[in-house]
């Protein structure tokens, strides 16, 4: 087990765990634009690190030109990717979730209302429009 | 080595897993094809982890490479394509 094989495991662990940050940011988020902000980074430098460790892993031949041009081309065209969704989902009316409404879809989490009447907390989001 | 590459595909493939969530129950339609999305990406790593522990990097990485053109362009078509236009339910520039 030399320098090389540490520096491959460290970077495709590094890129796991980053990951796995993404996928949690997947689910536990709470709207969508914020969730693209969670996948449309992590994802990207996860990919990035893992593929770049299992270059350095294979040692430099064709293939570890091939696996650096899939880091080229995943870290151009992911974000484009993301903001083309966010841009569609602007366009077509999706509302971002603000500060001090309750929660859109978690039943889980207790809402924080300080309002005493539910409904009044939606009115001024009519009015803004 | 070979071990532990093992290990780190086992995790990764249950890390793949936890955007499904997103895709079956997401509240709207961009929340589906985000998580869709989140799954393609992540996918890759996985193809060329599974090149590595079968040795045959070289035929995997061409798929891995097939793979992530595959999911760029359908991401773009697919946001292209759900663009609803309501000029009226349009939000403002400035967000308040």
């Amino acid at each position: 087990m030399n320098v090389f094989d540490v520096v491959a495991l460290i970077l495709v662990i590094a890129g796991a765990l980053f990951l796995l940050v993404g996928s949690i940011g997947v689910v536990r988020l709470p709207d969508f634009y914020t969730r693209t902000h969670a996948v449309g980074k992590t994802d990207t430098l996860g990919l990035v690190l893992a593929v770049l460790g299992i270059a350095v892993h294979d040692g430099p031949s064709l293939t570890d030109a091939k696996l650096i041009a899939v880091v080229v081309f995943v870290a151009l065209t992911n974000p484009v990717g993301t903001h083309a969704l966010v841009r569609s989902a602007y366009v077509s009316g999706l509302r971002p979730w603000f500060k001090g409404q309750p929660m859109p879809d978690d039943p889980t989490e207790d809402h924080h209302d300080d309002t005493p009447d539910h409904g009044a907390a939606v009115e001024p989001e009519e009015d803004r429009r | 080595m070979e071990q532990a590459f093992v290990v780190i595909a086992v995790a990764l493939a249950v890390i793949i897993v936890i955007p499904a969530y997103r895709v079956i129950v997401g509240p709207t339609l961009f929340d589906r094809l985000l998580g869709a999305g989140a799954i393609g990406t992540k996918t890759v790593v996985l193809v060329c982890l599974v090149g590595v522990i079968f040795e045959r990097l070289d035929m995997f990485v061409d798929i891995a490479v097939g793979y992530a053109i595959l999911n760029f362009i359908g991401n773009l078509a697919i946001a292209k394509y759900f663009i609803v236009p309501k000029p009226d339910e349009r939000l403002p520039v400035e967000s308040p």
